[in-house]
Order: structure tokens, then C-alpha cells, then sequence
């Protein structure tokens, strides 16, 4: 495919979503952008251990597990990411110490992981049924090197990019 | 030049943040895709003597976060460009072992990490390195030392944001818990931007974003001079 397409690509990938695919997570949803895929599923709220419950609030956790390997740094950085991005959407107050689990398994990576595991996030929440503030979706724009922006690139698209940012 | 045994080291107080970093420089092969390049290794570690919400045992989330953030930033910003710490192409390079420790943990760890990395950096000194051309071994020349080529000082400011409006500049702990979300942007000498870190936390206009990355811009220019008069002072006359 095209390293960089003239003038920028202003569209995004086709995506697709599927909920409730899991019989045993109170909500899963599974998101796909291009040939990216992340697979979410949540537990939650339930009996959170004494150590991590919070009096006033839901405790949310992250888990991402990447294709191949262990999670390394990289994983816990996006999962700091994530957490950060859903506790301040899920309204916690509702479910004082409980804790809520979210687990993303990544199938397949072909550029803008970090959007794909946002928007399946947001898909889990919805089909557990949490009770949110407000929804949010991730897009990654890359910056190419002959200085046109791309949407959604894909792996080698973000490769040759300058720069790359998720909002 | 806190640390006498570590090939370069700093230590930055912010406000009470106190965080020191030494780096270690030691000899390996290169990797084989890229056999021109050396390694910087950023390690950022939070014991538990430094607040008491951190435990002792492996590392916690965001110490691994702060690792990966540091190592972001070394790459975005090309501070080091990984070809000049090659020695002879293929065979041997330098491998620099940043480890940033917290001491005294008062919030804006990101900002006091990126300060005590650019520091102790502009305090390494190299020893030469000679590969013998008969034996195929390599001669360090702990005599003959050379400081370290940095191309870019990237300085980090972070703000805490509250409930969408208020934004304070360099928060500590007790700010930052409070705090609904968290900004740090990345600029270097230019006045460019580097990165912008912002994980998750409330949401931000763009207007306010501009606001910050303009103050940002004005705070690199006061930290860059306070850096480079203190390598002025330790420097041998």
C-alpha cells in the first residue's frame, strides 16, 4: 500500500465493532480499524480486594496484553493511559469500593493500537452497562515526512512518519 | 557530579522532589538490524523511601509509565542520536544505563526525571575507546575522556488540571490528587514541541492547550540557563 498518500488521507480506515461476543465478562466488545483488532472485556463492579478498594469511588484497572510476549513497560504506559482516560468518563461515585476490571487483548496490530484499544474500551463499557459521564473515541493522526497529515495510518505509514498523536 | 562512581550523574530538587540520576556507560555489541546505533536505557525507579505510597517489589505502574515516557522523550526529541555512541560499526558501541532514582517523591516527577537526565548527560565523559587492529580487542583509555554529544535539551513542564477550567504549573502531591487530569508538554531550544503527555484525565480545550505549551516554551529558556551555569561552575578551569 501507499507509504504516503499525496495530500494526506482525511478518512479513516473502515472499522467495525461487535459487542457482547463473551459469554462469561459482564461486557465485551470487539473493535476493528482496518487490520487492527482489540479485543475488550470487562468484569464489573465487583468485590474489590481491601488493599485496592477506594471508599468514595470504583476502582478501575487496566490490563492490556499484547499479541506476542509478556507485557512490558510499553503495555503498562498505555494501560496508565487507558485508566486514566475511562475513570474520568465511568461515574465511579455510583459504586464505592467495588472494583471494575477491563482486559484488552490485542489480535492483531497493524498501526493505531492505542486509538483501537480506546474505542473498544469505550464499547466494553457500554455493553457492561456502566454508568458513564460522557463517551470518548481515540483517532491517531501521523504526521508524514513530506509534511501531509495522515488519519489513522497504518504500521508503515507510522514508521516513515515525523510524529505521530492520538486524540 | 554527585555520583563518583557513575560516569555521570545530577541531582535536581524541585520545590522538595528531589530526583538523582546516573549514568552508566559500558561496552557491547550492537544490535544486528542496526549496526551502526547504541543504546540509551532509561530505568526510572520509585522505592519506598521515597512516599509512602509506594511499596517495596517490583516495579509499579507508574514507575514503568515514567520509564516509558523518558525513553519517549530521548527518542522524539534526538537528544542523543544513537549513531554517535557507535564505536566501529558492527562490532562495538557504547550502552547508557540511565537510572533514575526518587528520592523524596512531592509530585511533577516527570518534570525533575527530564531535568536530572539532561543534567547528568551533559556530565558523562567518555573515556576513548581504540579497537586494536592486530588483536581485534578493545583498549579503553580511561585517561582520554570526551563529554557526550547532546543535540537537543528538551525540558518538560506539566500542569494538573482541574474540573476543565484551572491549571496549576508544577504541581505537588497533594495538588496532583487532587487534580482531575494531568498535561505535560515537551519543548526543545527552539521553542518546538517535542510531546505532549497527557494520559487520560478530564478534557481539555484547545485554546488552553495553546496557553500551556506557550508557557512551557517561556519555562525551557529559565531551565536551560540555570542548567547551563551549573555546568559552568563544576566545570575544571
Amino acid at each position: 500500500e501507499p507509504l504516503s498518500e499525496p495530500g494526506g488521507r482525511c478518512r479513516l480506515r473502515p472499522f467495525c465493532c461487535e459487542q457482547g461476543l463473551l459469554s462469561r465478562p459482564d461486557g465485551s466488545a470487539a473493535f476493528l480499524q482496518g487490520d487492527t483488532s482489540v479485543l475488550a472485556g470487562l468484569y464489573g463492579p465487583a468485590e474489590a480486594k481491601l488493599s485496592k478498594e477506594l471508599p468514595d469511588r470504583a476502582a478501575l484497572e487496566v490490563l492490556l496484553r499484547p499479541k506476542v510476549g509478556l507485557p512490558g513497560v510499553l503495555e503498562r504506559s498505555r494501560e496508565q493511559q487507558l485508566r486514566q482516560t475511562c475513570e474520568a468518563v465511568v461515574l465511579g461515585v455510583l459504586h464505592p469500593r467495588t472494583a471494575i476490571t477491563l482486559v484488552l487483548q490485542v489480535l492483531s496490530d497493524a498501526g493505531s493500537l492505542l486509538s483501537c484499544c480506546l474505542n473498544a474500551a469505550c464499547m466494553g463499557l457500554l455493553d457492561a452497562g456502566l454508568p458513564l459521564s460522557s463517551l470518548f473515541c481515540g483517532v491517531t493522526c501521523a504526521l508524514g515526512p513530506d509534511g501531509t497529515i495522515t488519519l489513522d495510518p497504518t504500521a508503515r505509514q507510522e514508521q516513515v512518519s515525523l510524529g505521530t498523536g492520538v486524540l | 557530579g554527585s555520583i563518583t562512581t557513575a560516569d555521570g550523574s545530577a541531582l535536581v530538587k524541585l520545590g522538595n522532589t528531589t530526583v538523582i540520576c546516573g549514568v552508566k556507560a559500558e561496552l557491547a555489541a550492537p544490535a544486528a538490524d542496526s549496526a551502526n546505533k547504541g543504546y540509551i536505557v532509561p530505568n526510572v525507579e520509585l522505592p519506598s523511601l521515597c512516599s509512602e505510597r509506594f511499596r517495596s517489589g517490583p516495579p509499579g505502574e507508574e514507575a514503568q509509565a515514567a520509564s516509558q515516557f523518558i525513553a519517549d522523550v530521548i527518542e522524539n526529541s534526538q537528544m542523543i542520536v544513537k549513531e554517535d555512541l557507535c564505536i566501529a560499526n558492527g562490532k562495538l558501541a557504547w550502552v547508557l544505563y540511565c537510572d533514575i532514582i526518587c528520592l523524596d517523591y512531592d509530585g511533577n516527577l516527570l518534570d525533575a526525571s527530564v531535568f536530572a537526565l539532561l543534567a547528568a548527560l551533559k556530565n558523562v565523559q567518555l573515556p576513548s575507546v581504540i579497537i586494536n587492529e592486530e588483536t581485534g580487542l578493545s583498549e579503553v583509555n580511561l585517561k582520554q575522556k570526551t563529554p557526550l554529544t547532546i543535540r537537543k535539551h528538551p525540558v518538560a513542564t506539566s500542569f494538573a488540571i482541574f474540573d476543565d477550567t484551572l491549571l496549576i504549573v508544577d504541581p505537588t502531591t497533594e495538588e496532583e490528587d487532587l487534580a482531575t487530569g494531568t498535561v505535560t508538554i515537551v519543548t526543545d531550544e527552539e521553542g518546538r514541541l517535542c510531546s505532549v503527555h497527557k494520559p487520560g484525565g478530564s478534557p481539555l480545550t484547545g485554546a488552553k492547550l495553546q496557553d500551556c505549551i506557550t508557557r512551557a516554551v517561556t519555562r525551557h529558556k529559565e531551565v536551560k540557563k540555570l542548567i547551563d551555569k551549573v555546568i559552568k561552575s563544576i566545570m575544571p578551569k
